[in-house]
């Protein structure tokens, strides 16, 4: 122990040690990165200007969240790591995100159907991450519970205007659903991390959010007159083990090359 | 009806005499620097003015959002990128406030969106050119936000009152990106010998095109045949000339050029001492033209950007404007 960990983790005396805090935080981190890329590929790109604004402030939010994620996550490893060096220079392995996230755009009817199940996640794992024995995660907790409970809504609204629209938009955003379903179930696998995040009151388990994410989606889909898909032939897993799909080096190749190009230099 | 054998008599409104009303009601206001209202009469030229103005503005917002939106997903902080996703997200947001400013002239915005993607409606020539290095990023918020502001200070004082009230808001934000804007090129230029080369390319490439913002000349062989400033200027839409803009610009900008250690790219570029203000060589309005007809860079580019996105989106506008007719007929039913 260097002289500066202590004196951080007097500054925060209930951080959580260990390398699974570390790790548990960075997944809370990286699934908030990785949408926020995915949804900043949006603007400019949305159906109208107020969807450009409100796609951009849905990355903006989660953007914000894995900032304050990965500066806590490095102040716990206690390496000297910030944010930016979590961010841009970690190699594709050690990127912690679901495969849902990292998935590429799709229409807009399969990002509010990936939205929907994200943000109905998300407003599960921070209303108990509120009362996470680390202080700075029960924090960035009660400030997000609010803005997902936002992208809930605005997905929410969206998937009931497609599915009780046109012909067209219920087929296309039934064809949403069913192009996200493979990638829902990761949402709530308990991996070692989690469970050991989960014992030690820094966490939630996984598997306990899945009742409430899925009941907040099934009762939009039945608003919408869509159908709930039927169990998808294939799943994916280990994101959380970093193992994730072939679009994730090419989203990092994007997000990391400037940063990379220019070893140490401050921007 | 008796004698009713003259036809249809004449609207009020359509009377020359009304005509003349309209016309010195109006002059009264403009003469007494007040604003016009949207429910004011208003002169049709006035009218027609600040349509085509105010949509031009309202397009180049959205268009503006390209170039720099090109970047979100490669800026190399994580500060970084939320500062430009909030400043792409403002673009949108003045983009918004001008299309309903020019609703409230009688038009509306699915009109004035179908004349810029057919072309018959311009946005500023700035947007086609392209946004290569990060330090672009910087550049354009310094220079093209910079230019922008010193074109819409003044139409924060516009005759128009919607207009104006916009002006104010997005004056305040573009005053934001400008800061920003020097602010990255602050840093690159106080950086390594890479990031100094970038900001000093940036600068290259942006500096003459940014001075084209202010239009052509006011007077001379490339000053636009047919100019509208007089009588914008009569009219309380313009306040200064195209000219004394880009010289209260460039007198502006050297100054923070020589801060970042900058060197514009303008060999005839002096303080004139008698004048009080920085001499300038001569624009390329040849380019200016050039561009402005369609031929720069990016011109196809941003366009077809624009259109595929207002295509792909069709579908979701239109299940929008079904579901919420199906919610009133719901409505009015229960
Ligand atoms: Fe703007
Ligand atoms: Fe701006």
């Amino acid at each position: 122990m260097t002289e500066r960990t202590d004196l951080r983790s007097q500054a925060s005396p209930s951080a959580p040690g260990g390398a699974d805090g570390v790790a548990y935080v960075l997944g809370l981190a990286d699934d908030a990165l990785i949408y926020a890329q995915r949804l900043g590929e949006w603007l400019t790109r949305a159906p109208q200007i107020e969807e450009d604004l409100a796609l951009g402030n849905v990355g903006l939010d989660l953007l914000g969240q894995a900032r304050a994620l990965l500066t806590r996550a490095g102040d716990l490893e206690g390496a000297g790591r910030d944010e930016d060096d979590l961010a841009y220079l970690r190699d594709e392995r050690e990127f912690r995100n679901v495969h849902l996230v990292e998935q590429p755009r799709g229409d807009f009817g399969q990002e509010m159907a990936r939205m929907l199940w994200f943000a109905s996640y998300q407003h599960e794992l921070y209303t108990h991450l509120v009362d996470s024995v680390d202080e700075v995660v029960a924090g960035v907790a009660a400030k997000a519970l609010k803005e997902v409970a936002y992208h809930r809504d605005h997905a929410g609204q969206w998937v009931v205007r497609l599915g009780d629209g046109t012909a067209e938009s219920h087929e296309r955003m039934q064809a949403g659903l069913e192009a996200v379903a493979p990638y829902v179930a990761e949402l709530g696998d308990d991996d070692p991390v989690s469970v050991a995040a989960a014992q030690a009151g820094v966490g939630i388990l996984p598997s306990s959010l899945v009742p409430g994410t899925v009941a907040h989606v099934e009762a939009v889909v039945a608003q919408a007159t869509l159908r709930m898909p039927d169990p998808p032939r294939w799943r994916s897993r280990g994101g959380r083990e970093g193992v994730h799909s072939e679009a994730m080096g090419y989203l990092l190749a994007e997000l990391q090359h400037i940063h990379r190009s220019h070893p140490g230099a401050s921007w | 009806m008796y004698g009713n054998d003259f036809g249809e008599p004449l609207n009020a409104a359509e009377t020359a005499d009304y005509a003349d009303a309209v016309q010195e009601y109006f002059d009264g206001l403009i003469g007494a620097d007040q604003r016009i209202e949207p429910r004011d009469a208003m002169p049709d030229g006035y009218r027609r003015t600040l349509i085509r103005q105010i949509a031009q503005h309202a397009h180049s917002e959205i268009i503006g959002m390209q170039p720099e939106g090109n970047w979100i997903t490669r800026a190399p902080s994580l500060r970084r990128k939320a500062i430009l996703m909030a400043k792409v997200q403002d673009e949108a947001g003045h983009g918004l406030y001008l299309y309903s400013a020019a609703e409230t002239l009688g038009v509306d915005r699915a009109e004035l969106l179908d004349k810029l993607h057919s072309g018959q409606q311009k946005y500023s020539s700035i947007f086609n050119y392209p946004t290569l290095t990060w330090a672009d990023v910087g550049a354009i918020g310094w220079l093209v936000d910079g230019a922008a502001i010193m074109n819409q200070v003044p139409l924060c004082r516009c005759s128009y009152g919607p207009y104006a009230r916009a002006m104010i808001r997005v004056c305040k934000e573009e005053s934001f990106h400008q800061r920003q804007g020097f602010e990255i090129l602050w840093t690159l230029s106080r950086g390594t010998e890479e990031q100094q080369a970038m900001a000093q390319d940036a600068a290259d490439r942006w500096w003459w095109p940014s001075l084209m913002m202010f239009g052509p000349p006011d007077t001379g062989d490339a000053a636009a045949p047919g100019g509208h400033t007089e009588q914008n200027m009569a009219w309380g839409i313009k306040r200064f000339t195209n000219d004394d803009l880009r010289q209260k610009f460039v007198d502006m900008t050297v100054p923070q050029a020589q801060k970042l250690g900058l060197v514009l790219p303008d060999p005839d570029l002096r303080w004139n001492d008698e004048r009080g203000h920085w001499d300038f060589g001569a624009i390329d309005w040849d380019e200016f033209w050039r561009v402005l007809k369609g031929d720069g860079p990016c011109n196809e580019q941003r366009l077809a950007h624009r259109r595929r996105a207002h295509d792909e989106g069709a579908w979701v506008r239109e299940a929008a404007n079904a579901h919420a007719a199906r919610q009133a007929a719901r409505q009015e039913v229960a």
